[in-house]
């Protein structure tokens, strides 16, 4: 199938509005006609939800979490991008688009970045009118601060903690839904199909996590507002239950998967401290507003950080990208603490991380100032090390973070199937090869919120004479059994590994070969690994319990069955792209003083794959235009 | 280090429960309580034995599903941590540990350690909203709000919904849950319109589901990990008595 974005005609400016004009809406009275299933009730599926259910349509949401407020949009911490230039620094949409379209390393889709950008001017208004606390000036308007790959401050926030409070706005928008009796919640339900009929998507196949059972739910379209897949290495910022396997699912239904291999490797996360630990905590991004990284000059210093004085740090990123500094885009500032460590000058017990140094800052503004503005990640830092950051520099390291990769969509947000959408980090467009920070939020908010309810209505136009979709026919019976035999199959393996050590094995192998940086005799090595691993799994996974109620074991081994796939889809991905750029890094392709060789010839493309049936993958290309922005060498020095 | 676990396990809501003692040896003190969890469950997987059952998610302290209570203390020995941001310094070498759910009435066992807590979004569904609809917001810097009143705002919207607080009280009250976000949405412009009629339905909806009444002990306050404070079971009692003697609009 070929590729049609679908992109609106006109003007960059205008497509937007053009598209809006001219789309095909649904009669007020034909909406509660039409079902329509979201999963995911994070920012991006729970405003999809609560947005769709405001028009009036009939929406099932669907989420593994006992509640919806719990979904992991809650842990965002630093703040959310908009282009509002309340502070007259010459902040525009179009000078969003274009730190967007350049920190993505010129492989995004400009009609989407720049949708993108004019939303985000709406999303606040939006969030402040559902009763989002944004930190204000004393004059009582809106701040903002400034984040990594800009010049400019705008970055709305609350305190640490913009991603709870845009995410408890957004549920209680469902909760208001669910009163009014428009949206019916699912919670504790895991996808684990996609029900295609007659080449669209009708529904889903879900396990209740409580009772165990697997139960059938039809619609019009399905929206999945999923989320990343960043847990594919086991140790990440991600939330423990944050999975890949309903994108994975769709794929294997015919979604086409674009871009996998790019992940964002975040650069201010708590080092690994052991091998039990199951998880590394994001410091916010916003902390190198004010604090300064650095690591001794000397390898192996074992000097206390306060015992080293200034000549003898090197404040690498200040050193390299003299222009940006320690604001530099996560993917710049990742490698080059990759670059330190590996040529030892890492900190702390395992030389595994850089120093984050507030010690200018409190000189500077006062321990209250910087209280006010970290108050809450300084205690969250001293809740897990045991150490207080406003007395000695926080120890810092790279970890898995965010998907910019995901399914591909069209304009409409519309994947392959017809019917079904993605929205969030569940899909791929908007963020390139590297996503700046606090577009996450953004993205997620903008497109459950602004962009579906407006787009599906196309699709649904025609849907209003269909009529209900039965759930007693071949495709959802074809679909539940292959789930029952799957169940099934995992739980007669009572092998002897468990299903957490063949995780963590796994994250090991795509963190060395898949991750900051790539080449090709290590990812051909990696997907030997996966294979393997993917072998020891079926033969001796170690899934105890069985299906009749809770099965923790039983879930993370269905996830960790999808995660064997998606790793090798990963690297395949990662090899067939002979060029670097932003979070690709490909040591085969790098300037002597180490900084990415894209090359626009033959690689200005997104990379969506088609599932083959599990006998290798088919690459479409959508080749990508710049029209609207002078495509350069990209760089913060 | 080396731990003796006494675990609440109880197959379901029906099901009568009992404690299960387990002992785990070679643990570091810089493991997170769930971490220790986890390593005990891999250790039931290899002998093929069903693993503990217990809520957790973010494992950063923001997301509220982790729920235990240690040694009788609701998320264990720390004030105003998580369950999950628990570490195993906490204790000593040699320790043994009590671990069950969060106990309420209207929290039933799931299973083992897993609760159902829906009685809150049931609080939240009856109210705790400002119901405006997308994409009719007026622009945000239109209505300034002082500092002070957002970030106390913030302090009472920062609640994480994990229900400590219930657990903790001896009644089995969420009223500092309910209270958070009364004064969460009444301290903004934006909430003040609906202010009367949400902490009526609130706090009926909050009785309904069986929570119990509040009899101001303080406890759920030094428990929650977000520092919410008793004040908000004042503003609540303050809002409520208002909105029996006003008429909006």
């Amino acid at each position: 199938m070929a590729l049609n974005a679908k992109t609106p005609e006109g003007p960059l400016k205008d497509k937007w509005q053009n598209y809006l004009d001219k789309t095909n809406i649904v009669n007020p009275a034909n909406r509660k006609k039409i079902d329509i299933i979201v999963v995911g009730g994070g920012l991006s599926g729970g405003g999809a939800a609560a947005s769709l259910a405001e028009l009036g349509y009939n929406v099932k949401t669907f989420f593994f979490q006992d509640s919806a407020r719990r979904s992991h949009s809650v842990a965002a911490q630093g703040g959310v991008n908009a282009a509002k230039n309340y502070k007259n620094d010459g902040d525009s949409i179009y000078r969003m688009f274009y730190d967007t379209i350049k920190g993505g390393d010129y492989r995004s889709r400009e009609s989407n970045v720049y949708r993108m950008a004019e939303c985000s001017v709406d999303l606040i208004d939006h969030m402040t009118a559902q009763g989002v606390p944004f930190g204000r000036e004393y004059s009582g308007y809106l701040s903002n601060r400034s984040f990594g790959g800009v010049l400019v401050s705008r970055t709305f926030y609350a305190r640490g903690q913009t991603g709870q409070q845009l995410l408890l706005a957004t549920y209680q928008a469902m909760m208001k839904q669910v009163k009014q009796g428009t949206l019916t919640q699912y919670s504790r339900h895991e996808i684990l199909d996609i029900v295609v009929v007659e080449g669209k998507a009708r529904g889903v196949i879900v396990r209740d996590l409580v009772t165990g059972k697997i139960e059938r739910h039809s619609a019009h379209a399905v929206v999945l507002g999923t989320g990343g897949f960043g847990k594919i290495f086991y140790l990440s910022t991600l939330a423990m239950n944050s999975n890949g396997s309903a994108t994975w699912r769709a794929h294997k239904k015919g979604a086409y998967f674009a871009n996998p291999s790019w992940t964002q490797i975040h650069p201010t996360a708590l080092p690994q401290a052991g091998e039990h630990q199951s998880k590394l905590t994001l410091m916010s991004e916003s902390l190198r507003n004010d604090g300064r990284i650095w690591v001794p000059k000397k390898k192996d210093d074992n000097r206390e950080p306060g015992d080293i004085p200034t000549e003898d740090r090197d404040y690498y990123l200040e050193r390299r990208y003299p222009a940006f500094g320690n604001l530099v885009p996560r993917d710049v500032a990742s490698r080059a603490a990759k670059e330190r460590m590996d040529a030892g000058h890492g900190v702390g017990p395992l030389k595994n991380a850089v120093y984050l140094d507030f010690k200018t800052a409190i000189a500077k503004l006062g321990v209250d100032t910087i209280k006010e503005r970290y108050g809450n990640l300084f205690t969250m830092y001293r809740k897990i090390t045991n150490i207080d950051a406003y007395k000695e520099p926080m120890k810092i390291s790279p970890a898995a973070h965010f998907s910019m990769g995901g399914l591909w969509v069209d304009y409409e947000l519309q994947t392959t199937i017809p019917g079904l959408y993605a929205v969030g980090e569940a899909n791929f467009a908007d963020h390139g090869a590297n996503r700046l920070g606090a577009n996450s939020l953004l993205q997620a908010s903008v497109d459950g919120n602004f962009i579906l309810p407006n787009t599906i209505s196309n699709y649904l136009s025609n849907e209003i004479r269909t009529g209900k979709i039965s759930t007693d026919t071949p495709e959802f019976d074809e679909a539940e059994k292959a789930v029952k035999d799957q169940v099934e199959k995992l739980l007669s393996i009572k092998g002897t590994m468990p299903v957490d050590q063949i995780h963590r094995r796994l994250g090991k192998v795509m963190f060395k070969e898949v991750a900051m940086s790539r080449n090709e005799k290590g990812m051909l090595w990696a997907i030997e690994e996966i294979k393997k691993l993917r072998k020891e799994f079926w033969e001796n996974a170690a899934i105890p319990g069985d299906d009749k109620g809770p099965n923790s074991e039983l879930e993370k081994a269905g996830r960790l069955a999808d995660y064997l796939e998606i790793a090798e889809l990963m690297a395949v991905d990662a090899l067939s792209r002979k060029e670097s750029c932003g979070a690709h890094f490909r040591e085969e392709y790098q300037t002597e003083d180490g900084e990415a060789v894209r090359d626009d010839k033959n690689y200005m493309y997104s990379a969506a794959w088609e599932w083959m049936q599990g006998k290798d993958w088919k690459l479409h290309k959508e080749e990508l235009e710049f029209n609207d922005i002078e495509v350069k060498t990209r760089s913060y020095k | 280090m080396k731990l003796t676990l006494k675990i609440w396990r109880q197959d379901n809501a029906k099901a009568k429960g009992k404690l299960v003692t387990y002992k785990l040896s070679d643990l570091s003190a810089d493991m997170s309580f769930l971490e220790m969890l986890d390593m005990l469950n891999e250790e039931l997987a290899i002998k093929g034995e069903r693993t503990v059952e217990f809520d957790h998610d973010c494992r950063e302290g923001i997301c509220g599903q982790c729920s235990l209570v240690v040694n009788g203390q609701a998320h264990g020995p720390e004030q105003h941590y998580t369950t999950c941001q628990t570490h195993l310094r906490s204790f000593s070498d040699g320790d043994t540990l009590t671990i069950e759910p969060f106990r309420a009435n209207s929290f039933p066992v799931i299973r083992d350690l897993k609760v159902d807590r829906t009685s809150m979004d049931h609080i939240i569904q009856a109210g705790g909203y400002i119901s405006s609809f997308t994409g009719i917001a007026p622009e945000a810097n239109t209505v300034p709000i002082h500092h002070d009143i957002s970030e106390s705002a913030f302090d009472s919207a920062a609640c994480i919904g994990c229900g400590a607080c219930v657990a903790t009280c001896k009644n089995s009250s969420a009223a500092l849950f309910l209270s958070a976000k009364v004064a969460h949405l009444a301290k903004l412009p934006q909430g003040k319109v609906e202010r009367a009629e949400r902490v009526v339905f609130m706090v009926n909806a909050h009785d309904d589901e069986g929570f119990g009444s509040c009899t101001n002990t303080g406890a759920c306050a030094m428990v929650c990990p977000q520092e919410v404070q008793l004040i908000d079971i004042t503003r609540m009692n303050y809002e409520y008595n208002r909105s029996l003697t006003t008429v909006e609009g």
